[in-house]
C-alpha cells in the first residue's frame, strides 16, 4: 500500500563533492513531515556534503533532490530557504561582528514585515532566554553554547518547514549537548520537521524517530532509531559497545 | 598662523573628496575582497560625463554630478556582471588583473575619443566664487564638493550600519555561504555594492569639473590615493577611509606648501608606509 503522506524531502541517488570529485556516492533518503531524522556517521563520511547539497550550497554531480515535490537540485541556497529549508551549518557560522539582534533580523531576511519579525524574535527569546539578555551584544563575544543557540534561533526565525542541523554538539560541553538535544526535541514536538547530522551517534539516535548511518559516502544502514541502536554493527562501530 | 590655517582648510577640502573616492573603493574591497584597479578611471569617466553635460547641454556640474553618480553606478554594476562575477572564488590576482585591464581599456578609449587635451567648463554656478573669513579665503566649488562628499559618506555609513540592506552587505562580507543560507541573494548584493561603490566615485568625479580640468590621466593619481586611504584606514572601514582621506589631504597640502610641491606625494606615501608599519591592518582594521 502506498504511504498516505508524501515525504517533505526526498534525496535520490545523490552524488556530490568538490571540484568534480565526489565524496558522496548514491545517497538516497526520505524525511516525512513532522519527523526528526538523524544522519549519523564518522567524521568525513559525507554527512555535511549531503546537507550542503540539500540546502543548495553545492549542486549534485548526479541525482535529484525533491522538496515538497519541487526539484531543488540546481537551485541557489537563498531560493531554497524561501521554499522552507533552513540549514544551521557546522561551526555555527553566525555573523560574529554583528549583534545578536541583527543576526536574528538577518535570519528573517525574507520576511518583510517588521512586526512579524519582532513577534518571532519574542517567541525565540522564550525558547532561548539567554539570547534576550545578550540581544545587543556582538555575537562573537558569546560563549560556544550561546553561539550555538543563536545559530539555531537564526535558523528557526524564518519559520522553516524543514530545519537541518549540522554537528550541533561540536565543541560543546556534555551538559550543553544534553540541553541542545532537549531543545531540538521540543522544537520538533512543536511541529517542525528536523533533519539532524551528528557524530555523537547515541545522543542523536536517542532523540530521533528514524536514522541513516552513512559511511564512506554511502548509506550503509537505515531504520527506526531503536532498530539502529539495537544493531550489532552500529553498537560496535559507533557506540563503543 | 593664518597661512597655516589656509593650507589646512585647503588640505581638508581635498581630503574630503579623497575620502569619498576611497569610501567607494573601501566598500567594494571590504565586501568582496576585490581590488578595483579601474576605480580612478571611474572617476575620470564621471568627470567626462559632467563635462559633456556642461559643454553640450549647459548643465552645471552641481546638477550633472547626480547623472555622473547614476552613470558610474551602472558602469560598476556592469563591471561586476561582465567581469568580476567570473573572478569570484579564484585567486585575488585574477580580479586585480581583470580590473587593471579594464582601467587600461577605459583610459585608452577616452584618449581615443576625447584626445589627451585638458578640458574645463567655464561659467559654472560656483566657478571663481570665494568666501572670506577674516584673512582666510575658501573656494566655494571646493567647499561645496567637500560638503557633498561628507553628506554622501554619511549616507553610505548610515546605509551600511542601520538598514537591513546594510546588515545583509556586512553579512555577505563576513561569510557569503552563511548569508546565502539566511536567504540573502549574495550575487545581487555584489552587483549593488559594485554599483554603490561606483556611484560614490561618480558623485565625487561629477562635481569636480567645477574647478578641475578633465583629461584621460586625471583618475590615475586619485585611484592611487584612494588605495592608500583604504589600506591606511583599514579594509572595509568607512570611518577609516574618511579619517585617512582627511589625513592624506592635509599632509599633501602642508608638504606641498611648506616643503615643495614636488614633495607632497613623497609625504603622503611616507605617511602611508609609517601607518602600515605600525598598524598593518590600518587605523580601524580588524
Amino acid at each position: 500500500m502506498a504511504p498516505l503522506i508524501d515525504p517533505i524531502l526526498t534525496v535520490s541517488d545523490l552524488h556530490a563533492g568538490y571540484d568534480g570529485a565526489p565524496v558522496v556516492f548514491g545517497v538516497s533518503l526520505q524525511v516525512m513531515p513532522g519527523e526528526l531524522v538523524a544522519i549519523v556517521g564518522a567524521n568525513g563520511a559525507g554527512k555535511t556534503t549531503t546537507m550542503r547539497s540539500i540546502c543548495g550550497l553545492i549542486h549534485p554531480l548526479k541525482g535529484r533532490i525533491l522538496f515538497e515535490g519541487h526539484d531543488i537540485s540546481e537551485m541557489p541556497a537563498h531560493e531554497i530557504l524561501k521554499l522552507g529549508i533552513s540549514y544551521v551549518p557546522e561551526g555555527r557560522r553566525i555573523f560574529g561582528k554583528l549583534s545578536v539582534r541583527k543576526n536574528l533580523y538577518l535570519g528573517a531576511y525574507t520576511e518583510k514585515s517588521h512586526i512579524e519579525v519582532k513577534r518571532r524574535m519574542e517567541e525565540l527569546f522564550e525558547i532561548f532566554p539567554v539570547l534576550r539578555a545578550r540581544a545587543n551584544q556582538v555575537a562573537e563575544t558569546l560563549s560556544g553554547g550561546e553561539q550555538q543557540m543563536l545559530a539555531i534561533a537564526r535558523g528557526l526565525i524564518s519559520k522553516p518547514k524543514l530545519l537541518m542541523l549540522d554537528e550541533m554538539s561540536l565543541g560543546l560541553m556534555p551538559t550543553m549537548v544534553e540541553k541542545m538535544m532537549a531543545t531540538i526535541t521540543s522544537i520538533n514536538r512543536a511541529g517542525a520537521t528536523v533533519l539532524l547530522v551528528e557524530q555523537m551517534v547515541q545522543e542523536a539516535l536517542e532523540i530521533a524517530h528514524r536514522g541513516y548511518v552513512i559511511q564512506n559516502g554511502k548509506i550503509i544502514q537505515q531504520g527506526s532509531a531503536s532498530q539502529l541502536m539495537d544493531s550489532e554493527e552500529v553498537r560496535k562501530a559507533y557506540l563503543g559497545m | 598662523m593664518e597661512t597655516f590655517l589656509q593650507v589646512l582648510i585647503d588640505g581638508m577640502l581635498s581630503g574630503m573628496l579623497y575620502a569619498l573616492v576611497a569610501a567607494g573603493l573601501c566598500l567594494i574591497w571590504g565586501v568582496m575582497d576585490v581590488i578595483n584597479f579601474a576605480h580612478g578611471e571611474y572617476l575620470m569617466v564621471a568627470m567626462y560625463v559632467s563635462y559633456w553635460l556642461g559643454f553640450l547641454l549647459n548643465i552645471d556640474p552641481l546638477v550633472s554630478t547626480i547623472a555622473a553618480g547614476a552613470f558610474i553606478f551602472l558602469l560598476g554594476a556592469l563591471t561586476y556582471k561582465l567581469i568580476i562575477r567570473f573572478t569570484i572564488g579564484k585567486p585575488g590576482l585574477v580580479a586585480l588583473l581583470a580590473t587593471f585591464g579594464l582601467a587600461v581599456l577605459i583610459k585608452n578609449l577616452c584618449m581615443n575619443q576625447f584626445s589627451p587635451n585638458f578640458r574645463i567648463i567655464s561659467n559654472t554656478w560656483l566657478g571663481g566664487k570665494t568666501i572670506h573669513l577674516g584673512g582666510l579665503i575658501i573656494a566655494v566649488p571646493q567647499l561645496t564638493a567637500g560638503i557633498l562628499a561628507l553628506v554622501v559618506i554619511g549616507i553610505l555609513y548610515w546605509l551600511v550600519n542601520n538598514t537591513r540592506f546594510g546588515w545583509a552587505v556586512q553579512a555577505t562580507a563576513m561569510d557569503r555561504d552563511a548569508a546565502e543560507l539566511v536567504g540573502i541573494n549574495t550575487d545581487r548584493i555584489y552587483v549593488l555594492v559594485f554599483g554603490i561603490g561606483g556611484a560614490c566615485v561618480g558623485i565625487g568625479g561629477g562635481i569636480m569639473p567645477s574647478y578641475l580640468a578633465v583629461h584621460p590621466e586625471v583618475g590615475s593619481m586619485f585611484g592611487l590615493i584612494a588605495f592608500v586611504c583604504v589600506a591606511m584606514g583599514g579594509f572595509g572601514s568607512i570611518p577609516g577611509a574618511l579619517l585617512s582621506g582627511l589625513l592624506v589631504g592635509v599632509v599633501e597640502a602642508l608638504a606641498g606648501f611648506y616643503i615643495a610641491p614636488v614633495f607632497k606625494y613623497i609625504a603622503v606615501f611616507g605617511l602611508y608606509l609609517a601607518v602600515i608599519f605600525i598598524r598593518p591592518k590600518g587605523i580601524f582594521g580588524w
